[in-house]
């Protein structure tokens, strides 16, 4: 094997008392795909991070081709030839592609637009230069963070989790892509949790579990059970497929709604009609970004309706689209929101009081005043009966992982024993064994007659929990699919609207 | 080596209650130089301003009767700062409950009874919440940011009272000057502590802490505001009104501010005139912060602010001070405090780095 | 001179004040900064600039003396906001108030004197129309404010230092893994609004009315705040904000001397309702605010 073309010995990280990283020795050689994989938590982001320069270690040495360097910055990095593409696109929406590309490479927009084109045609990454990010699908945005990359002329291009945004169609057309980046001479370090994709693409993988090393291997010459227990610890936990269950009265029902969002930048829903049943689990799928979000606000009256188009959203047999989440909450409705800290849970707030946000109903307040003796006893019950660890129902909610407050968040919107439970993104950033605990309770909820909605980025999950799936798509949702007959590129032409059910 | 903050696993309380002491000593390091630079004597200066208010009960009813209107304004103000609605506009608030109160005595000169003072508290009160509905409006229906409307309506509000002053209000045995007619007895507020200027507006003031703690301490409408204030997108969430919290802070705000104004005509002053307020409505915002924007910090950081006036009165005659000094400590106070305050949330970390990461 | 002659020749010295502190605070805001100190500065700015002329020094030196008065003050509130991450809002009243306080300590002697303003510079030919000649008469700080916006509207519109705020003000966040320094150039920024309020206050007190009383700003720098929000953050549209409060605070004048039986105090009064009415009308428009606007104004930043 040739010298490593980047080299890390000893890097080390913590975020106060949370050790993200810890004496992380890494070799990446020349024109490779290298994976680190590991699931949520593990250390991934942070690991690119100082690669990238954005943070500086604790401690530790990273060499490049053999010599020793010091990143303290991103444009160092740059410098050097390292590029990264960020998981969470570091695009600015109100700027041109060509804009945001001029901010980290020289140029005038039109000779950097022309490279732009041609980087587009050579790697299969078409883009228009002068159209404005936030115009732009995620697709497309991430074809613009790896132009962006291209453009500095790297030697090293950092993925952090690409696949996570695109449809499975998409994903082979990115690893076509990755291919040739390798063929050119551009080395690959490729991050991710999911197994396959690692075997059917990297030539070295390296595995990280609680920010330590704990593989170091040719992903192609190991199984998923070997990479598994390297990740984890053990075993992947068997997927639920759960039977059938004979489904009750309808619970909630849209039937054919429109709304246009106060936000310029959002998605407008069209004609969009689901219809969930008592005991059954309805997955609704699609790429972030195709009115997800603003489906879920109408749902849980977040975003309220006129008095005059009240039954454009149904709630256990009355029109509710003109009432607030307070309201809807009282019938009967519980909801788990995408964003944790802040929307779904107040980050200087202690767990006690986030249990008050939604969960005063449960005999919290005499009179208006705050009963604090019961509102311990309600938090203390959910931290227990959910495994939040935590030291106590006084702590801040913004000092749990993202795992343990989506545990507490769901904990308290299940103890609200509601009919309806709606779950945005039930186990983004969660670590592989809460998800299992978290999906086999949401089949619970469904085996006890709770009519359970997920939204979800995830399509396996999706497949792992749901009775039916719809598909969401520039503000389309499609028909009703069964979950247990449907195949998923069936639901992957759906996500890019290429059936022209979505037109 | 690098400086930097990192947040803290939960909020110190112990910096809670030490970030205003911090202040106040940076506050007066800082001001001890300015003094100097301007050849005034510090110690005789801080003695005057800090010490005096507190050395006779002369002084000290003095500085009672500022802390009554300070106390007032400031929790009423501290409501809204929690829900972060920026009720900036409490002196003219304060100006329109003055005015408000005035009308009794003013269109009612020889009117007696027991009835006449407590109406006019209740006619101030609304005057000033009144003034606080253009703001509350225009933030729920018209998205305008209630920062700047409270403010321009502080400036019309001085403009009212000048309009009153120079016209249908000046009393026309006033020798042309821009002030109303006396009131009369029964339009006084009566005095609370025999032989001083102390009158029943101070228990109204303590009063109004003990509710505020109420409301915000142990309430769910409180503990919605604070909601509100920390995580917007959690109060919706949940389901709890921005456009009432909106409302409910901006009318308590010129409710408390009206009343003060009122309780400042018929105590002290017993007449309508230009001066009414010296900045009382923007002292509130310091008291405010200082107090930690907590019912039971305002108290003492009202009767803290409260001496200072005093004290800066005391200055101005004994150490020759300007009484702007008084205004630049206040300041200085609030940017002291601000700093301080981080700390609650924030410890300074004095991260050596290591070599290989950066040097 | 007629009414409205009058006001065309003085409208744009009057609107000068609220232009220089709105662009600062534009640059500012952009950035993603929101700094309500700007009365306060201003005020600082004025009696600074007041006292260095009064004693000979002449206006350059009297504005460049302001400019870093206005610097060093919001600095101060750099600090707050940036340095230890205090509520940007609370950040900005307390530097505010601070200014106001400053300034009335070191115009304390001043109070009610006065100075000598500035000639004013004609441009050959159009000064000798009829109606709108006056427009064409003004002093050289009218004439370089004017330069001065053309320079910030091409800033924004041209050159990678415009993209580069406009980044920063967007998404933090995105900018800093990208490697900018955010705090950094938010500290420029926040200079910079700084030393244009600063200016703004020094053209206040020494040019358009060359006297020194305290409270003299008397509410324009919260105007100037309003103005960046009335032109949705785009140079062009602040530039004609100014204008027409300078045409505003004129109109009340007319109004006095040609004795129209309005109460002095209603005119007076003008520019805020003014203020507060536009201001309603734009905000309404929250499409309007949301394409324009500035995504993270306000919030804390911290790596």
């Amino acid at each position: 094997m040739s010298a490593p073309l980047l080299s890390l010995r000893g890097m080390t990280k913590g975020y106060g008392p949370v050790k993200a990283n810890q004496a992380i020795d890494l070799d990446v050689a020349p024109n490779s795909i290298h994976a680190i994989l590991g699931e949520n938590g593990a250390g991934k982001s942070t690991l690119m991070k100082l690669i990238y320069g954005v943070e500086a270690p604790d401690a530790g040495e990273v060499f490049w081709n053999g010599a020793p360097v010091h990143l303290h910055s991103p444009g160092e990095a740059r410098r050097l030839g390292i590029g990264m593409v960020f998981q969470h696109f570091s695009l600015f929406e109100t700027l041109t592609v060509v804009e945001n590309i001029s901010l980290i490479v020289a140029g005038t927009k039109a000779t950097l637009a022309a490279r732009i084109r041609e980087l587009g045609r050579d790697f299969g990454l078409e883009v228009d230069p002068f159209a404005e990010v936030h115009a732009l699908s995620v697709g497309e945005r991430q074809r613009v963070e790896i132009i962006r990359c291209l453009m500095t002329e790297p030697k090293l291009l950092i993925l952090d989790e690409p696949t996570s945004v695109l449809p499975p169609q998409a994903v082979g057309l990115l690893f076509e892509t990755l291919r040739r980046l390798r063929d050119r001479g551009v080395s690959i370090l490729f991050i991710s949790h999911k197994l396959d994709e690692i075997q059917a693409i990297c030539d070295r993988a390296t595995i990280l579990r609680a920010g330590r090393v704990t593989g170091n291997v040719d992903p192609r010459e190991h199984d998923a059970h070997d990479l598994a227990r390297m990740m984890i610890g053990r075993d992947m936990p068997p997927p639920l497929h759960p039977d059938p269950v004979e489904p009750g009265e309808v619970r909630l029902e849209l039937s054919g709604l429109d709304h246009a969002p106060d936000d310029p930048f959002g998605v407008a829903l069209q004609g969009v009609s689901l219809s969930l049943r008592a005991g059954e689990v309805l997955g609704i799928a699609g790429i972030s970004g195709n009115g997800q979000s603003e489906l879920s606000r109408l749902i849980s009256g977040e975003v309220r309706l006129s008095e005059a188009r009240r039954d454009d959203v149904r709630m256990l047999g009355q029109g509710v689209g003109h009432l607030g989440p307070g309201a809807r909450r009282a019938l009967g409705f519980a909801f788990v929101p995408e964003e944790r800290l802040g929307r779904g849970a107040v980050p200087e707030m202690t767990l006690s009081d986030n249990s008050l946000l939604t969960a005063h109903g449960q005999g919290m307040l005499r009179r208006g005043f705050i009963d604090r003796v019961r509102e311990a006893e309600f938090t203390a019950a959910c931290i227990r009966d959910f495994d939040v660890r935590t030291p106590g129902p006084e702590a801040e909610a913004g000092a749990l992982s993202g795992g343990n407050l989506q545990k507490f968040i769901m904990g308290r919107e299940i103890s609200l024993r509601p009919k309806v439970l709606f779950v945005a993104q039930p186990t983004w950033g969660v670590d592989v064994g809460a998800a299992a605990a978290i999906r086999q309770r949401l089949v619970a909820m469904r085996n006890e007659g709770v009519a359970v909605l997920v939204i979800s980025e995830e399509l396996e999950e999706l497949f792992e929990v749901c009775d039916r799936i719809q598909v969401m798509h520039k503000g389309h949702l499609s028909a009703s699919l069964d979950a247990r007959t449907t195949r998923a590129e069936e639901i992957g032409r759906l996500m890019i609207g290429a059936d022209g059910v979505a037109a | 080596m690098t400086l930097r903050l990192v947040r803290r696993e939960k909020a110190s309380t112990r910096m809670a209650v030490l970030a205003p002491l911090l202040a106040l000593l940076a506050a007066m390091v800082l001001n001890l130089l300015l003094f100097l630079a301007m050849g005034k004597d510090p110690a005789a200066v801080f003695h005057a301003m800090l010490l005096e208010p507190f050395s006779s009960w002369a002084g000290f009813s003095e500085v009672l009767l500022k802390m009554g209107p300070l106390l007032l304004i400031a929790q009423g103000l501290a409501i809204g700062f929690r829900a972060k609605v920026f009720n900036i506009g409490a002196e003219g608030q304060f100006i329109l409950g003055a005015i408000f109160a005035s009308a009794i005595p003013v269109y009612f000169p020889q009117a007696t009874g027991a009835w006449i003072w407590p109406a006019m508290l209740v006619l101030g009160a609304l005057g000033g919440a009144l003034w606080a509905v253009v703001p509350a409006f225009w933030r729920v229906r018209l998205n305008a940011n209630e920062i700047l409307v409270t403010l321009m309506m502080s400036l019309i509000a001085i403009q009212v009272l000048n309009y009153l002053l120079l016209g249908p209000w000046k009393d026309p045995m006033g020798f042309n000057f821009p002030q109303s007619v006396m009131f009369q007895y029964d339009a006084m507020i009566p005095i609370l502590l025999p032989g001083t200027r102390v009158n029943v507006s101070l228990l109204i003031a303590l009063f109004s802490a003990l509710l505020a703690w109420a409301y915000m301490q142990r309430s769910f409408g409180g503990y919605q505001f604070l909601v509100g204030g920390l995580a917007p997108k959690a109060a919706t969430y949940a389901g709890f009104s921005e456009a009432r919290a909106i409302w409910l802070s901006l009318l308590i705000g010129g409710f408390a501010a009206g009343l003060a104004g009122a309780a400042e005509v018929a105590g002290p002053i017993g007449q309508l005139q230009r001066s009414i307020s010296t900045g009382y409505g923007y002292a509130a915002i310091i008291v405010a912060y200082l107090g930690g924007l907590h019912p039971v910090g305002i108290v003492a950081s009202s009767l803290f602010m409260a001496a200072l006036y005093i004290g800066g009165d005391n200055a101005m005659v004994s150490a020759d001070l300007p009484v702007a000094a008084v205004r630049v400590f206040q300041g200085t106070l609030l940017v002291c405090y601000l700093a301080a305050v981080t700390f609650v949330r924030f410890r300074l970390d004095f991260g050596a780095s290591v070599e290989g990461g950066r040097v | 001179m007629s009414g409205m002659s009058f006001i065309l020749a003085g409208m744009l010295a009057a609107a000068t004040p609220f232009l220089l502190a709105a662009l600062g605070e534009l640059v500012v805001e952009r950035a993603g900064v929101l700094n309500l100190g700007l009365e306060g500065i201003m005020a600082l700015g004025a009696v600074v600039a007041f006292i260095v002329v009064y004693h000979g020094g002449g206006h350059p030196a009297a504005f460049a003396v302001a400019a870093l008065a206005g610097c060093a003050l919001s600095l101060v509130f750099g600090f707050l906001a940036l340095g230890v991450r205090a509520n940007q809002v609370a950040a900005g009243l307390a530097v505010g108030i601070l200014g106001q306080g400053l300034s009335s300590l070191i115009g304390n002697s001043y109070e009610s004197l006065t100075v000598t303003g500035l000639a004013k510079w004609a441009v050959p030919g159009l000064a000798d129309l009829p109606v709108v000649g006056g427009l064409f008469v003004q002093d050289i700080v009218v004439w370089l404010s004017l330069l001065a916006t053309a320079a910030i509207w091409g800033m924004f519109r041209f050159s990678k230092l415009g993209l580069i705020l406009r980044a920063v003000g967007e998404n933090p966040q995105a900018a800093r893994a990208i490697g900018y320094r955010v705090i950094a150039i938010r500290y420029g920024a926040v200079a910079f609004g700084g030393a244009m309020a600063g200016l703004a206050g020094a053209y206040a007190s020494t040019v358009y009315t060359p006297l020194w009383a305290d409270g003299m700003i008397a509410g324009r720098g919260w105007i100037a705040l309003a103005l960046v929000v009335f032109g949705t953050w785009l140079t062009g549209r602040i530039f004609f904000g100014a204008l027409l409060f300078g045409a505003v605070s004129l109109a009340s004048l007319v109004a006095q001397t040609e004795g129209w039986a309005v109460p002095s105090q209603l005119l007076s009064s003008l520019p805020y309702i003014v203020t507060i009415i536009v201001l309603g009308i734009i905000t309404s428009n929250k499409r309007l605010l949301k394409v324009n606007g500035v995504a993270s104004l306000g919030e804390p930043f911290g790596p």
